[in-house]
């Protein structure tokens, strides 16, 4: 489980998150979604303390993510991430890229975080493309090697952000379809989006952020169809 | 007009010691090149990364070894440290200088190379769990090696030619040795064109060894 309390982010003087309180359950699909600069993206990077914070916690499974002790590294192995430019690893091919954290951070031998590498990119599709390098691959291709390079580590959470904001428009639906078959699994996800279909039908709740405030959570049917907050009708109005 | 007579052979019996003072040359150059690319990494990471008394060491390091003769840098090292009672073998005065100066240049061609590599990839690697240590040695600076390669053969051969400078300071590297054949035999043109030959023959096997490794070591 996630717990945010009263979290507060500054970038020096700007503050892009005005306290943030928030539950996310395991077996949770959670979409924020909001404008650009609203705050969402970097509620992804406090959760695993990529972000340093100013106020407030993150409490993920009882460990507090940015408390003096933390073992941060321990605790990122839970949290898998998924950024908007994908950051597939240039030099290393396709099957190195999913295997490396497994061996070098979790200690598995050679031959074990291959078999996991050849498994995950199995799961997303890309078992045709094990000794291929990033470079030869589309950017679906890429953002869903990364989307396996992150479960390799076998995350209880998944982030998502912006997964498919860069990508060209007819390579959009292969990422989407890997996360929606994530969800069906079970997976623990929280999507900042952009793609009001998918947080429609995927999510279990989806959360409104406006100006680093949190102005709703609910039900899709509840957002999409009743919203309360006069920002969040108009933000949808807009998008769709 | 030209009534110069060319005797090659006290050259020719002196090419194995010209030889042989030219793979002291390349070991000097190669010794000089790992130190300075360990202190350039050190140098380029400690300005992008700290503020503070050893940065400025770092930039004073820098401005020093890009902004003074490299001649200068060397008489340093040797005649400098010597007023002061340390006095160093001429090897050693070469490869100090050598690295001083390699350091400095290499440590503004690592600071292109990190400049060039997306600040996302850190970010990728350490949301992976893996610690900064990791994260640099595994994903960072192959990628900065890859970028600042060639600028980095450059240097090698550069630290090849530079190391000439060593015969002012009494080192029998390659010029220093041909400079001693030349003066006792006063054939100073033909000692000092086969040296250039040899000095150019150098250089093409650097070169050559960078193109072969390059292949091997780039996959991607």
């Amino acid at each position: 489980m996630i717990e945010i309390r009263g979290l507060e982010k500054y970038f020096g003087a700007l503050q892009v998150l005005k306290g943030i309180d928030l539950d996310v359950a395991k077996g949770e699909v959670l979409s924020v979604i909001g404008a650009s600069g609203s705050g969402k993206s970097t509620l992804l990077y406090c959760i695993n303390g990529l972000e340093p914070i100013q106020k407030g916690s993150v409490i993920v499974d009882g460990t507090d993510v940015h408390a003096k002790g933390t073992d941060i590294n321990k605790l990122r192995q839970k949290l898998g991430m998924v950024f908007q430019q994908w950051n597939s690893f240039p030099h290393l091919t396709a099957l190195e890229n999913v295997a490396l954290a497994p061996k070098i951070v979790k200690g598995k031998s050679k031959a074990e975080a291959r078999d996991i590498a050849e498994r995950q990119l199995r799961h997303v599709g890309l078992d045709d493309k094990l000794n291929v390098f990033p470079s030869a691959l589309s950017g679906g291709q890429q953002q869903r090697l990364a989307i396996a390079r992150a479960l390799a580590m076998e995350p209880t959470y998944m982030l998502f952000d912006e997964a498919t904001s860069a990508l060209d428009p007819e390579l959009v639906g292969e990422v989407l379809d890997t996360m929606r078959l994530l969800a069906e699994e079970g997976m623990t996800m929280i999507c900042v989006t952009h793609e009001m279909g998918f947080a429609r039908d995927v999510s279990d709740r989806v959360a409104y952020f406006h100006q680093g405030v949190m102005e709703e959570i609910g039900p899709p049917e509840q957002i999409f169809g009743n919203a309360t907050s006069g920002h969040t009708r108009k933000f949808l109005a807009n998008v769709r | 007009m030209f009534d110069y007579n060319f005797h090659w052979r006290p050259v020719l019996k002196n090419l194995p010691d010209l030889l042989g003072a030219g793979l002291l040359t390349l070991q000097v150059a190669v010794l000089a090149m790992v130190v300075g690319i360990v202190i350039g990494l050190a140098i380029a990471l400690i300005r992008m990364h700290m503020r503070g008394p050893l940065y400025w060491l770092a930039t004073g390091w820098v401005e020093l070894a890009r902004n003074t003769p490299a001649l200068f840098q060397l008489f340093f090292f040797g005649f400098g440290l010597g007023a002061f009672g340390l006095h160093l073998s001429p090897f050693a005065i070469v490869l100090c200088g050598l690295s001083f100066n390699c350091a400095g240049y290499l440590a503004e061609n690592f600071r292109g190379g990190f400049q060039a590599v997306p600040e996302t990839q850190l970010r990728a690697a350490r949301s992976l769990g893996m610690t900064a240590w990791q994260a640099y040695t595994r994903i960072i600076i192959p990628q900065v090696f890859r970028i600042v390669y060639h600028p980095l053969t450059n240097q090698l051969v550069w630290a090849v030619l530079m190391s000439s400078l060593g015969m002012l300071v009494g080192f029998r590297e390659l010029s220093g040795e041909t400079q001693f054949f030349a003066s006792r035999t006063f054939r100073i043109f033909e000692y000092f064109a086969a040296t250039a030959v040899i000095y150019y023959v150098i250089v093409k096997i650097i070169l050559l060894a960078s193109r072969l490794l390059a292949a091997r070591l780039f996959r991607y």
